[in-house]
């Protein structure tokens, strides 16, 4: 490793404030980009289900559905 | 090919081409205003307008920098090797400032042909390597893009 | 063949294929960049003039570069939308137009960031850096155009024209370093002769490139998926699919 301790790690010879700004902000992007897709499906389904229970009262419905 | 299939390819290349047509041609025509960057050999030339904001790139030219003792103005010169442009600056440089290394001054040209510069960036080329391998190619007498010195 | 393109075309099958390659693809992706950003990090000396900041490139360039290659698979999407009305390619191209304007986020601001300790500034209006803000607007005018139409069909047309006409700016910024003269440096990794970056500095970089090309395929499926289910909500197998999982 190219650093002898964790404050070099962070200071980076005086660069730290840009590399681990640029970094937070990148894997910050990063994370929302694979989880709102997630959460969008999880979401449809859930939402989904919870109808199609509401609808299991009247039987008829689902069969006009498909 | 289905007809229309056909018919909808042709389409879609038609788009594609002429509006990269389009865009290459305002592009070209435009490449003067794009670059409103001289280089010291057109500058020299008389080719840069004084007074109007312009953009000077090349190397600083190795010692010419001179730093003034109670001021932030600094005085260098920009060089393509053809020629040579004068440039004044009043500011903190940039980190990677030096001579032998690349810069672009903006600001406008004086009377007396100097560029009084209102920003200097400096450019580096593309050209990465741990320390190590920069000083061993110093000592085996080559620069480090290869070059024989 | 012309079988596979016509699964291709369905969306159950394309549904349940694109879960079984999430299951393997996605920790692939996850460990690859996680042992790229450490290498990067870490693990590779300083750059010789830049210093430490020059770390910046192992975000910096994988994305940029994935955001330009994301651009010609949403556009070639929407080409074949609007050629075999080919449903599936529709939502293909919707599904990568947030991505790329993500990945080309995430390349102006490390960019910009980049730019200050070395250039010494956050932003000029050099060749590169312009068009890549122009590839944002692309990518972002693609987001927007799907939602200012009410029918889909018709969205799907206009943002598959957008796509198609913004095409020529992906060879300008890629070119725009050697035409005009910018801040902005040349390649450093040549793909013929000997690349300008030393290899203990090109192999972490290669290896965050591949993860940021893997991560694109994730979310693009994971995107595909969400439309899907969105879209097919009627059908039946969509609604089995609601009674598996809709409780966990």
């Amino acid at each position: 490793m190219y650093f002898d301790s964790l404050g070099a790690i962070l200071h980076m010879d005086g660069h730290g404030s840009y590399v681990w700004s640029a970094y937070l902000i990148t894997l910050i992007v990063l994370a929302m980009l694979l989880l709102v897709p997630r959460r969008r499906q999880r979401r449809i389904l859930q939402q989904l289900d919870g109808e199609l229970r509401r609808r299991q009262g009247t039987p008829m419905a689902l069969d006009e559905e498909s | 090919m289905h007809p229309v299939r056909k018919q909808r390819l042709l389409l879609v290349l038609f788009i594609v081409l002429f509006s990269s047509a389009a865009i290459g041609l305002v592009t070209y025509a435009l490449r003067g205003n794009i670059n409103l960057f001289f280089p010291p050999a057109e500058v020299a030339a008389g080719m840069a307008p004084p007074g109007q904001p312009i953009r000077v790139g090349g190397m600083v030219a190795e010692g010419s920098v001179r730093r003034s003792e109670d001021s932030l103005l600094v005085r260098f010169d920009l060089t393509d090797f053809q020629a040579s442009v004068p440039v004044e600056y009043e500011g903190i440089l940039p980190d990677l400032f030096d001579e032998g290394q690349g810069a672009v001054a903006s600001g406008r040209l004086n009377a007396r042909g100097v560029l009084e510069a209102t920003e200097v960036l400096a450019k580096h080329d593309e050209n990465y390597m741990p320390p190590e391998v920069a000083d061993a190619l110093e000592k085996s007498g080559y620069d480090h893009k290869g070059n024989k010195q | 063949m012309w079988t596979f393109f016509h699964k291709l075309g369905s969306p159950p099958w394309l549904y349940s294929i694109s879960g079984t390659i999430l299951r393997w693809l996605l920790p692939i992706t996850l460990v690859a960049l996680a042992a790229g950003i450490v290498w990067g990090l870490l693990f590779t000396a300083p750059d010789f003039r830049q210093g430490n900041s020059y770390r910046i490139i192992y975000i910096h360039v994988p994305a940029a570069v994935v955001a330009l290659a994301g651009y010609y698979v949403m556009a070639i999407a929407g080409a074949i939308s609007l050629i075999w009305k080919m449903k599936m390619a529709d939502v293909a191209m919707k599904a990568c137009a947030p991505i790329g304007a993500a990945l080309t986020f995430i390349a102006l601001v490390t960019g910009s960031i980049w730019g200050k300790p070395t250039w010494g500034t956050w932003w000029v209006w050099d060749a590169r850096i312009t068009s890549m803000l122009i590839l944002l607007f692309l990518y972002l005018g693609v987001v927007a155009l799907y939602e200012a139409y009410d029918n889909k069909e018709a969205a799907g047309k206009a943002c598959a024209v957008l796509s198609l006409v913004g095409m020529v700016n992906i060879p300008i910024i890629y070119k725009s370093v050697d035409w005009w003269y910018s801040l902005h440096q040349p390649a450093s990794i040549k793909f013929t002769g000997e690349s300008s970056i030393d290899p203990s500095m090109l192999y972490p970089l290669l290896l965050m490139i591949s993860a940021f090309y893997a991560l694109f395929t994730c979310c693009l499926l994971m995107n595909m998926r969400a439309e899907l289910l969105e879209r097919e909500a009627r059908t039946n197998w969509v609604q089995r699919l609601a009674k598996q999982e809709g409780r966990s």
